[in-house]
């Protein structure tokens, strides 16, 4: 019997994990894919937001200013990449004004620090890119941008570390209450726990109905996107968004923490909770609207498009908090923008209400850090020779466009909760996430993976389940 | 810090050629550093005959060719380092370079000459909606996994794109057991040779649906099927042209871009139009004693151009070496001035002075051009008028000056190089 089961390895399931391995207390986390970070946390605008968007009061506001506060200290203890480069929101029209006086307005009640309003001079002069119709902006110096999946991972990794078991390719079936608890059903056999986390993204609510009378309802809410060459990451050096008006909500355009430039999302509700399909009518409005606040964006440089889904609950507020008419079922639910920059705080919070209810007592050997994969990027000449002596494959460049070692992709298969498929290392490494995407690297990293998981070439995914990447050898069917 | 005369950045068929007829130029420090495990490129995965009929006038396999110049630069005694990756390249010439064993290390080259070769456009680069599973390859990927490892990547195979790879990727992937069900090319013509169009797809009855693109992906872990919707003359699909097909793969032939992160993080000048360096007739780049060739330069369709023109490059490269400072003095450089029908010229300038007696200008063009001329202007003088039944961007077109003919016209400023119709 376990004290905690989390369902979800998500952004919000993995900081609920990670806070609550600071305890004496017997957890795991059950995902239904074959790894973490596989749904809403993989594919978003990976924007650490200041805080000024959220409803003054709400739930939503006071954890994304927490969770902004807390980012930079925990990029520096889990070892995962974090800026703080800042957010504009553009407004084109001298009338749109008194809208973004409001957000500034609300960015002050909520608590969000050194925001400014700058004119139009003082916005061309800080990004040159801008839009020629931009008439001022909302400028959050306290705005950042995050690796969603190494913040993701390395929270996982560091819970991993501290004892909170994963549970991969288990998806839940049924929630039954026991006795003590909850009785998981799964499809890979049955758990008992004292208390369940639902961490479950766009299928909250299908487990929360399950447990509940209280019934709660989730849209996914699909964001299209385009990602830019590195050779176009400068094109902006804040994000930019634009003001909420009359074209509804705008389209970002920012940097990414790695340099790359990305474009999105588009707010598209949908019923498939596995829609994470682009359409032509999607990116092309992603096209059209970035270049509302941003001129000459290079559109020639797109590497790759995806779409990821918000889950969007009705009243559009996190609900966290113990089911009332489910004892021992916490909610994690509703967790979309500002979702990935809360995560932190949410962890914590639901750490907390677990704690409370537990009287769970601390560890005294809490490992507070993790290494993350090694970029031999970050060393000295004389480090990264060193390195090599001992470790020759760390001379040998695997991925050539984000220029990816065997070294490191070993390292990614090898840690604790590693890389199982090409999508994994991709996450953990950049390997394949450049301008090629994987073109060139996809069957060298095959065999790394093959070699390091003692497993065929055949068994090898994209992304687990049936994306198998080669479906045989030559002439086999003939 | 090592110190080589000439140090060539890849060991394919470009690096290769350029590499023997620079030692044979009398340049005996030349390296060539190659980041893959064996000498050749990409042409040991092309195992399909057709190579070498211009420069061995015989019918050689990729690998074959590949071989006849690994053979000879070996013959010479030319130094090579394998699985040897080049991470920068100073305007200085300063080679850094890393391997398992070295580690990180530097060569101060005199010369260098850039032969890395071009990647494939990714579905990213074409912006495909729709699902993104496994089994979506460029066909590259999938000839190496096929040719190379002997793993098939799918059974059921949708191509998009009629560059070369994707025809030959055709006919291999029916030789292997695969049905391919059909190309699709976005264009109203074929982007590669006729002759492959013929070998590979008519004679196994492959469908080529010109105007046609994919407009949709299904299948949420592994490829379930495509859309193909006919597309109008600005590229766009027509609505109700939608037809649906079940493949388990889809492979994608649809262009090749040369790979030059080195060359412009060391300075060099680049073509927009090839997406290769700008160079004068020497392949020069705007960076003195640095060369380019091959498909680094511009998309070739046949490797014995190729090799031609990194010949020509690793000549010039030995020249500069030989001659130091000399190199540059004297002669006046004539512009290259491509237009209506014509996008580019390698090279694009010439210094008389410095020219071979024979200079060859190759050019692609813009679309199919059916009894047309291909011509050149001396400043207003059309000298060259050359009847040409059909051009197509598939195709790479040349034509040839002299340095005789050029020194009639010591007053020379710009040579213009146009499609006319007849």
């Amino acid at each position: 019997m376990y004290d905690v089961i989390i369902i979800g390895a998500g952004v919000s399931g993995a900081a609920t994990a990670r806070e609550l391995s600071r305890y004496k207390v017997k957890a795991c986390v059950i995902e239904k894919e074959e790894d973490v970070c596989c749904g809403t946390s993989k594919a978003n605008s990976a924007i650490v937001h200041a805080g000024y968007d959220a409803a003054e009061g709400s739930l939503m506001a006071k954890l994304n200013v927490r969770g902004n506060q807390m980012m930079e200290q925990l990029s520096k203890d889990l070892d995962f990449p974090f800026k703080k480069n800042g957010s504009l929101v553009v407004c084109l029209h001298e009338e749109d004004m008194p809208n973004l006086q409001a957000l500034y307005d609300r960015g002050v009640a909520n608590g969000v620090k050194e925001l400014r309003i700058l004119n139009r001079e003082e916005l061309k002069e800080m990004e040159p890119n801008i839009s020629d119709q931009a008439y001022a902006a909302l400028y959050a110096p306290t705005a950042g941008i995050v690796c969603p999946f190494n913040l993701n991972i390395a929270m996982a990794e560091n819970a991993n570390v501290n004892g909170v078991e994963f549970k991969f390719d288990t998806e839940v079936t049924d929630l039954k209450p026991i006795d003590e608890g909850w009785e998981i059903h799964t499809n890979n056999g049955v758990f008992q726990t004292r208390y369940v986390v639902n961490a479950a993204g766009v299928y909250a609510d299908r487990l929360h109905n399950m447990v509940s009378e209280k019934k709660i309802h989730i849209t996914p809410r699909r964001g299209d996107y385009c990602l830019l060459d590195k050779s176009a990451g400068s094109h902006v050096s804040k994000t930019i968004f634009a003001l909420p008006g009359k074209y509804g909500k705008g389209i970002l355009v920012a940097p990414t923490v790695h340099g790359n430039l990305i474009l999105g999302p588009t707010a598209i509700d949908i019923e498939d909770k596995e829609g994470t399909n682009t359409t032509r009518e999607g990116l092309d409005q992603v096209i059209e609207r970035a270049e509302m606040n941003v001129k000459n964006i290079p559109l020639r440089q797109v590497i790759t498009s995806f779409a990821g889904l918000r889950a969007h609950e009705d009243g559009h507020e996190f609900l966290i908090g113990e089911v009332e008419d489910a004892k021992g079922f916490i909610d994690c639910a509703g967790i979309e923008s500002p979702g990935l920059t809360s995560a932190p705080a949410i962890g914590e919070m639901v750490a907390q209400i677990l704690k409370d209810k537990m009287d769970l007592e601390e560890k005294e050997d809490f490992i507070a850090t993790r290494k993350g994969v090694l970029d031999p990027n970050t060393l000295s000449r004389e480090e990264r020779m060193e390195l090599i002596k001992e470790k020759p494959e760390y001379g040998n460049i695997i991925c050539r466009c984000e220029m990816v070692t065997e070294g490191e992709i070993m390292d990614a298969i090898n840690r604790p909760l590693g890389a199982k498929s090409l999508d994994g290392v991709k996450r953990r490494t950049r390997a394949g996430m450049g301008r090629c995407q994987a073109g060139f690297c996809s069957p060298r990293t095959m065999e790394i993976l093959a070699r390091e998981r003692h497993v065929s070439m055949f068994e090898i995914t994209k992304s687990g389940g049936d994306s198998k990447i080669v479906t045989g050898t030559n002439k086999d069917s003939l | 810090m090592r110190a080589y005369d000439i140090v060539i950045i890849g060991g394919g068929p470009a690096g290769l050629a350029a590499a023997i007829s620079a030692k044979k130029s009398g340049v005996d420090s030349v390296l060539i550093l190659e980041r893959d495990k064996e000498l050749g490129g990409i042409l040991n995965q092309c195992i399909h005959n057709g190579f070498g009929l211009h420069t061995f006038k015989e019918e050689l396999t990729g690998p074959e060719y590949a071989g006849r110049f690994i053979d000879q630069a070996k013959e010479l005694n030319i130094e090579y380092k394998l699985n040897t990756m080049v991470m920068d390249i100073s305007p200085q010439k300063v080679v850094t370079a890393m391997n398992r064993e070295e580690g990180l290390f530097e060569i101060q080259a005199k010369a260098v000459v850039l032969a890395m070769g071009c990647r494939e456009r990714s579905r990213g680069a074409l912006n495909i909606p729709g699902y993104r599973p496994a089994g979506i390859f460029s066909a590259g990927t999938a000839q190496r996994l096929v040719n190379i490892e002997g793993y098939m990547p799918g059974r059921e195979v949708v191509i998009l794109g009629s560059g070369d790879i994707g025809l030959i990727m055709a006919r291999r992937m029916t030789f292997e057991g695969a049905k391919v069900k059909v190309v699709a090319e976005l264009m109203p013509y074929s982007g590669g040779l006729k002759r492959n169009i013929v070998q590979c797809l008519d004679d196994y009855d492959i469908p080529l649906k010109l105007s046609h693109t994919v407009v949709d992906i299904k299948g949420k872990e592994r490829l379930e099927g495509i859309t193909l919707a006919q597309v109008d003359s600005h590229g766009k699909p027509i609505p109700g042209t939608e037809e649906e097909y079940s493949c388990d793969t889809l492979l994608l032939s649809v262009g090749l871009i040369p790979e030059n992160e080195i060359s412009r993080g060391m300075g060099v000048d680049m073509n927009p139009v090839t997406s290769g360096p700008k160079v004068n007739e020497s392949l020069e780049t705007n960076i003195e004693g640095v060369f380019a060739c091959g498909n680094v330069l511009h998309v070739h369709d046949l490797v014995d151009f190729v090799s031609e023109e990194a010949g020509t490059a690793g000549r010039n490269a030995a020249e500069y070496v030989k001659q130091g400072e000399a190199h540059r003095q004297g002669g006046k450089e004539i512009k290259m001035n491509p237009v209506e029908g014509v996008r580019y010229t390698v090279p694009g300038t010439i210094n008389v002075d410095r020219m071979d007696e024979n200079l060859t200008v190759r050019f692609r063009v813009g679309g199919v051009y059916k009894n047309c001329y291909i011509s050149a202007y001396f400043d207003d003088e059309r000298v060259i008028h050359r009847k040409r039944p059909v051009v197509a961007p598939g195709e790479m077109e040349e034509i040839k000056l002299t340095k005789e003919q050029l020194l009639k016209y010591p007053d020379l400023q710009t040579i213009t190089v146009k499609i006319e119709e007849a």
